[in-house]
């Protein structure tokens, strides 16, 4: 029986919050689709000006707080005591809560700072690196890391935090005008916080997969291996490294290409190795398939797959001359937040809910495992019209066809995302509503014991 | 100790791979006799509060809805009239802003400096690549 401890309450308050995050952001990412579609539609009173700001914020907020709500409830079960500042962890809540609510409102109301991402003004970033202090705190006071001999999801978790850090405060250099007043230096820069963040919030996730993988598995061997470092230290250096492919077209040093063109292929050896592994993959996979939160690492195992493939790629800079600036990029980036992030951080609420592990769940873990495949086929399906948009472009723009002709040609990849964007909000909308569920009731089960 | 040096050896070649972006990187190439004067920084600034990059991009940050303007000024298929009519009306999908007139001279100054300085949209084989 696993032991419960008093930051439970607020872990499962932040996987909640983040839930709603993803519940919201998921619904302007349709209604985002379908200004795809219908030129008019919201067209003055709630434009895509707004509503991709809001779902970016939303989607994103959704990544990081998900991370974080795990990390509260893993922690005290790595340290095997409590969480050194449980009410931290409220103030955590309680401040986020009250930050994105102003965030919001200010996005709705078409107040903006205007930088991709980051779209809100920037004193609100401020406050969202406050948000973090009481993570922070808790993290290090609680597992006072001694590193030669920590397993390497405490080196990723541990790396996450540092430069979630580093990268959002270099985000905000275009504050400066040493950077602001030059195009190069700041689009530049702003290629490089917003890439290296991205490694941030992937080292979290990724940490959560590992300590999920190895409650799973019993086994404590793999993540203290010289394989598993190899790999954290390879993604920490593409984390650093590797966000020059975005620049290709910038007018910047041609060592910063050539530098995260190299980094970028190191990433042959993460595909190569999922190759090399395929088969003992798969066969895990259906060993442990009548549990949801493997299903989930299975499905997030295909997905990374894909993704590599892509990312390898367009990092290669003749390819990359063709696919910028066009919706295969979106591919990439909706592959990795859906498929990747989005995948891990289902398995690990479904962990802590503990949804598909005792027989009260039975039902609705039928159902999440129905819901989940569909969540799934329709994201491929999204992808893959995400990937013929791009498609459609490139061809669009060797022919030199004007740009209001080139968005007709590619309704019809702008119908099928907008329609498999549906049904992956109606998928995740049921798997939500168990994970929410199921979420309530152990919560009410602490408060009785 | 070995994972905590590569750690380390790790994080002083990002911390100086920064500073080398910072200083050397990213110093302007372009050889344009355009600057980003006050009424060019005021574009810039308008253009962040109204949140264009929502649906254009620069350099390639930025939405998908409208059209990239990285290089729009001196594209002869586009070119500052076409974009003004648009600043002055919006489009099929994009609102109308209401923007003044000094509103879209500063905007168009902006994108005039940007479009300067797109030397490798250009010719995007001139460094190498």
């Amino acid at each position: 029986m696993d032991t419960e401890f008093a930051s439970d309450r607020p872990a499962r308050a932040i996987l909640l919050l983040s839930i709603s995050y993803l519940l919201l952001g998921l619904l302007l990412g349709v209604i985002g689709g379908f200004q795809y579609l219908l030129p008019d539609f919201l067209k003055e009173s709630f434009s895509f000006q707004r509503s991709r700001p809001l779902h970016v914020y939303l989607v994103l907020s959704w990544i990081f707080t998900g991370a974080q709500g795990g990390l509260y409830y893993y922690l005290p079960r790595v340290a095997g005591k409590k969480i050194a500042w449980p009410t931290g962890a409220w103030m955590h809540f309680y401040l986020q809560l009250v930050i994105s609510v102003l965030i919001m409102a200010q996005l709705f109301m078409g107040k903006f700072g205007g930088r991709e991402y980051l779209e809100f003004p920037p004193i609100y970033g401020v406050l969202v690196l406050l948000s973090w202090v009481p993570l922070v705190i808790n993290f290090f006071a609680t597992l006072k890391p001694r590193y030669q001999e920590a397993p390497v999801y405490i080196w990723s978790w541990s790396t996450g935090l540092l430069f979630f850090y580093i990268t959002y405060a270099e985000s905000y250099l275009w504050l400066i005008d040493y950077f602001n007043g030059n195009i190069v230096r700041d689009t530049t820069v702003q290629w490089k916080a917003l890439g290296s963040m991205v490694g941030s919030w992937n080292m979290l996730i990724y940490g959560t997969a590992m300590y999920i993988m190895e409650k799973i598995s019993g086994n404590q061997k793999p993540n203290r291996s010289a394989l598993a470092f190899s790999f954290y230290f390879l993604g920490m250096a593409n984390l650093m490294f590797n966000w020059g492919h975005h620049t290709y077209i910038v007018p910047a040093a041609p060592w910063v290409k050539t530098i995260s063109y190299f980094i970028s292929m190191t990433e042959l050896f993460i595909l190569g190795n999922i190759i090399w592994q395929w088969k003992k993959t798969i066969q895990k996979a259906q060993l442990h398939y009548h549990l949801l939160s493997y299903r989930l690492l299975s499905y997030a195992d295909f997905w990374i797959f894909l993704n590599l493939i892509l990312a390898i790629i367009i990092s290669v800079p003749a390819a990359n001359y063709y696919t910028h600036g066009t919706h295969i990029t979106v591919a990439h980036a909706m592959g990795t937040t859906m498929g990747i992030n989005t995948m891990l951080l289902l398995a690990s609420i479904f962990y802590i809910a503990k949804i598909g592990e005792s027989s009260p769940h039975k039902r609705s873990e039928k159902w999440a495992g129905v819901l989940l495949l569909i969540f799934n086929i329709a994201l491929l399906f999204f992808w893959i019209a995400l990937l013929g948009a791009g498609f459609q472009k490139i061809s669009n723009r060797a022919n030199q066809v004007v740009f209001a002709e080139m968005m007709n040609q590619s309704a019809p990849y702008f119908k099928l995302f907008t329609i498999s964007g549906v049904f992956i909000f109606g998928a995740l909308l049921g798997v939500l509503i168990i994970a929410i569920r199921s979420l309530a009731k152990t919560k009410k089960q602490i408060s009785a014991s | 100790m070995l994972k905590i040096y590569v750690f380390s050896t790790l994080f002083a070649a990002y911390s100086f791979y920064t500073v080398l972006i910072y200083l050397t990187g990213t110093k302007e190439t372009a050889p344009t006799n355009i600057s980003f004067d006050s009424k060019a920084q005021e574009g810039k600034k308008i253009y962040q509060q109204y949140n264009c990059a929502s649906c254009h991009q620069l350099y390639g940050l930025g939405g998908y809805l409208g059209p990239e303007l990285t290089t729009d000024y001196s594209n002869p298929e586009r070119g500052p009239l076409l974009m003004r009519a648009f600043l002055e009306n919006g489009g099929q999908r994009m609102p109308n802003f209401h923007f003044s007139k000094e509103q879209i001279d500063c905007i168009m100054s902006y994108l005039r400096y940007v479009d300067a300085t797109a030397v490798s949209y250009k010719n995007p084989y001139r460094n190498g690549y």
